[in-house]
């Protein structure tokens, strides 16, 4: 049979997994995990050097098909393990992929507080909106009015930005980019995965199945096609007026600072105390 | 290494070569003509008939079967900006210069 040439990409998969993967087709969980492959590529980090953890969600199944170090984890609970591998191991780069849901609903209260800590984690948020795995559920991060099988008459809540949350708790580099500017987001997670401190790259995301169906947004390339123009980058919103500024999804790298991190401070801690005896 | 390394290793071995999953199809559009030609490859057994290729192609390249695969209308037109590379979620694609 013939052979055609294989994708970079192809050789960080674990050949033994079952493809086509488990995600919906034109599902963004595909892009981000390739923007994610990419960055690590480009950096020439060793595989056995990276740690790629988990909670649960749809795109929490992205460390399964990859041959990293990885551990997919309980539901919410993706950071604590990160922090103890990150604490155990601080020489290896730890990667945290997780949902809108995961991070921000019943792992709220870690993400932040890892924020607060400046531990040197990365944080990949997939957000697409809803609970996808369980069926559509709405998430701290599904916008008003829009629909999900819990808020059938249209979301009345109030909506998480995640960028402003990790800014506000803490965190020393925040992004945001979405699943069709990929080329963006793998240059961000390149560089929060090279930041020393705790750094989160949120990707606005599709989920064509289960958000796209409820609230009627079309297949893949029509959430996508809404993603370019409905995104504007840092540098271009200032020169919007005020009335069209509302409901942009605003792209770009919001913070990026030296500060602390908490493994160093911690050593510096210990070799102070050793020093002392 | 260790052995543990080693074990994790065994069960996913990291081939040159392509996995065998995906020897399955070539191109179609290059049947008639040789595969090694196309300029873009893509592998029928993993994609899921999404359309994002076919839609962000900049070029227009690429075509749309009736099932709603995609096949490379016009392989002159690539310019191999690696758009499908990236945008495709399942690996299916590939648009690289070789
Ligand atoms: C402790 C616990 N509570 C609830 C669940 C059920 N559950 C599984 S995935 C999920 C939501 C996932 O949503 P999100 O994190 O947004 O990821 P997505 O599937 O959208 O990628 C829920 C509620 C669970 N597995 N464990
Ligand atoms: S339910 Fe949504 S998030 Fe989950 S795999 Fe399908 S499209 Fe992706
Ligand atoms: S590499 Fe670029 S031009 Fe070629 S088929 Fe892919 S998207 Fe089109
Ligand atoms: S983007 Fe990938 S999965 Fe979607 S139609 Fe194109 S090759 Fe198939």
């Amino acid at each position: 049979m013939a052979k055609i040439p294989q994708k970079r990409i192809h050789k960080y998969l674990r050949h033994n997994k079952k493809f086509p993967h488990v995600w919906c087709p034109g599902c963004s969980n595909g892009i981000v995990l390739g923007a994610i492959i990419r960055a690590i590529d480009e950096l020439k980090i060793e595989r056995d050097d990276i740690a790629m953890v988990s909670g649960i969600g749809c795109s929490s199944r992205m460390p399964v098909y990859v041959d990293f170090n990885t551990l997919h984890s309980l539901h919410g609970r993706a950071i604590p393990f990160a922090t103890g591998i990150k604490f155990f191991k601080p020489h290896m780069k730890v990667i945290v992929v997780t949902g809108d849901g995961d991070s921000t609903a019943i792992g709220g209260n870690h993400f932040i507080h890892a924020a607060r800590r400046n531990i040197d984690i990365t944080v990949v948020i997939v957000n697409n909106n809803i609970y996808g795995m369980t069926g559509g559920q709405y998430s701290p991060c599904t916008p008003h009015d829009d629909v999900a099988t819990t808020m059938p008459y249209g979301n009345i809540d109030n909506t998480f930005d995640i960028c402003k949350l990790a800014i506000g708790a803490g965190a020393s580099f925040v992004g945001r980019t979405t699943a069709y500017h990929a080329i963006e987001a793998q240059q961000m997670i390149k560089k929060a995965v090279s930041h020393n401190g705790f750094s989160v790259v949120e990707v606005v995301s599709a989920c064509p199945v289960i958000y796209g169906r409820l609230n009627k947004k079309g297949g893949a390339p029509e959430m996508m096609t809404e993603m370019k123009e409905n995104s504007i980058t840092l540098k271009g919103i200032d020169k919007l007026p005020a009335d069209k500024k509302e409901g942009k999804i605003i792209r770009g790298i919001f913070i990026d600072e030296k500060r602390p991190e908490f493994n160093d401070k911690y050593q510096q801690l210990v070799d102070h105390l050793k020093e002392k005896k | 290494m260790s052995e543990k390394i080693e074990r994790h290793r065994e069960g996913a071995i990291i081939k040159d070569d392509l996995p065998e999953k995906m020897e399955v199809e070539i191109n179609e559009v290059n049947t008639s003509g040789d595969y090694k030609e196309s300029p873009v490859y893509i592998y029928y057994t993993w994609c899921k008939k999404c359309g994002i290729c076919v839609e962000f192609c900049p070029t227009h390249c690429l075509g749309s079967k009736p099932d709603g695969s995609p096949f490379v209308e016009h392989p002159e037109k690539c310019i191999h900006c690696e758009t499908c590379d990236r945008l495709c979620p399942d690996f299916a694609i590939t648009g690289a210069k070789r």
